[in-house]
């Protein structure tokens, strides 16, 4: 390899104003924010929420989540997927822990499908934040999907008590809402990838 | 992008470690665990795909994007460079967002709390998209350091931040641009926390060619992505 990698560096506390201005009341268009469905998107409506936490169990208030997850049927919006989407959805949402009384991150979203045979459905996460010089990859898997979570080849590389920190846990009668809260350290540290 | 291809793993000898004790914020927030290496997927193969599409006319242009009724106090630059992958292919059609401090060293968020002035006619924040040969240019003025809390008498260097998606998840990438000759780098827990053979590659180079006359000094930067293994190219 001719080049070397740009290293990363922090997002920093200050990033809100145009990353995620719209979200943050800034004067700026944003790309993409929490909802990342709207009423001609295929697929069941979902909610993805939850809070990052620090080492010592505090809360983040300056952290930034991204998603980037396939449609209702598996496919990714983008040229490297042959299949395409025609799902309305690009797939990516981005949101901010500053604007919410509890810090939270609140995706509108669609239940992803199967991107392949043997694969369980899924959501990829980054991880952004103040103190983080590189960001963080995960996933989010669902808690009603036991039987295709048991056979998924990422999920079986993990060591089998660390599996629940990437398991989001289905609640709501009606609307789905599923809590993905991510421990950067401790007990309960998420389980993070060298994508 | 015909065929999925494999991305060559973060360097960690380039990369910044997760815990850099100087730098104090990672010593509750960097992962302690050692990262699960995964089978790159369509779901790393793939990313969000924003372009040219995205750009507004002054998206560009931070000397005048947030300008109400003068232009903004400050030393104005221009910045150029190409996204390259470490193959030194050209990274085409990808969105860069930037954000900085103003030339006095203040963030418009509103949680920079800096005892420095705000600039009415300075917003600090824009966006571009490389052509075609993965170049990108944007006009800004020189932002000031400014103090932060990580102990007695911090000082970040000026630096502007940037954030590329490039072809993938996989290659997504967030980092700061540094100036040349900054007395303050060598002190900055933030920049030292990069090995040091990498360190370069954080900080622009003055470029008089790149110098507009009589308007603005000019600074080449370019940035590396994640490439692809030949022997994935090749399969
Ligand atoms: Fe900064």
């Amino acid at each position: 390899m001719a080049l070397k990698q740009t290293p990363s560096q922090t997002v920093g506390p200050f990033f809100a104003y145009s990353l995620t201005p719209q979200q943050y009341g800034y004067p700026m268009s944003s790309i993409a924010d929490g909802a990342m469905r709207d009423g001609d998107t295929q697929g069941e409506a979902i909610r993805v929420e939850g809070r990052v936490f620090d080492g010592e169990g505090a809360v983040i208030g300056d952290a930034m989540i991204e998603l980037w997850q396939a449609d209702a049927q598996g496919r990714y919006g983008h040229p490297a997927d042959p299949r395409g989407s025609n799902s309305n959805f690009t797939g990516f949402g981005r949101f901010g822990t500053g604007t919410d009384a509890r810090s939270r991150f609140v995706f509108d979203t669609v239940k992803p499908g199967v991107i392949a045979d043997g694969h369980a459905p899924h959501i990829n996460v980054a991880v952004f934040m103040r103190g983080l010089l590189t960001h963080a990859y995960t996933r989010i898997y669902f808690s009603d999907e036991g039987p295709a979570n048991a056979a998924d080849p990422v999920l079986s590389k993990v060591p089998a008590a660390r599996r629940d920190t990437l398991i989001a846990t289905r609640s709501g009668d009606g609307d789905a809402v599923y809590r993905f809260d991510i421990h950067m350290q401790g007990t309960q540290e998420t389980v993070f990838f060298d994508v | 992008m015909d065929t999925p291809k494999t991305f060559n793993p973060r360097d960690w000898d380039t990369q910044p470690a997760y815990i850099v004790p100087e730098y104090k914020s990672t010593l509750l927030r960097g992962p302690t665990k050692p990262l699960i290496p995964i089978a790159q997927s369509l779901s790393e193969l793939t990313g969000p795909v924003y372009g040219h599409d995205v750009l507004g006319a002054l998206d560009h242009d931070l000397t005048k994007n947030g300008a109400k009724d003068a232009a903004p106090q400050g030393e104005r630059i221009v910045v150029t460079g190409r996204v390259l992958d470490e193959n030194a292919c050209p990274v085409p059609d990808t969105l860069i967002e930037i954000w900085q401090a103003n030339a006095a060293g203040r963030y418009i968020h509103v949680v920079d709390q800096h005892e420095a002035p705000l600039d009415p006619n300075f917003f600090g924040g824009g966006r571009c998209v490389t052509d075609a040969e993965g170049k990108y240019r944007f006009y800004t003025l020189r932002p000031g350091a400014y103090p932060w809390g990580n102990h007695h008498n911090a000082w970040r260097p000026s630096h502007i931040h940037l954030s590329l998606f490039g072809p993938a998840f996989a290659t997504r990438l967030v980092t700061q641009m540094f100036f040349p000759g900054d007395p303050l780098l060598d002190l900055d827990p933030i920049y030292l926390g990069t090995p040091e053979d990498a360190r370069g590659g954080l900080v622009a180079k003055f470029d008089i060619g790149v110098t507009e006359p009589d308007f603005a000094l000019g600074y080449v930067f370019d940035i590396i992505l994640r490439g692809s293994s030949a022997t994935a190219m090749e399969s």
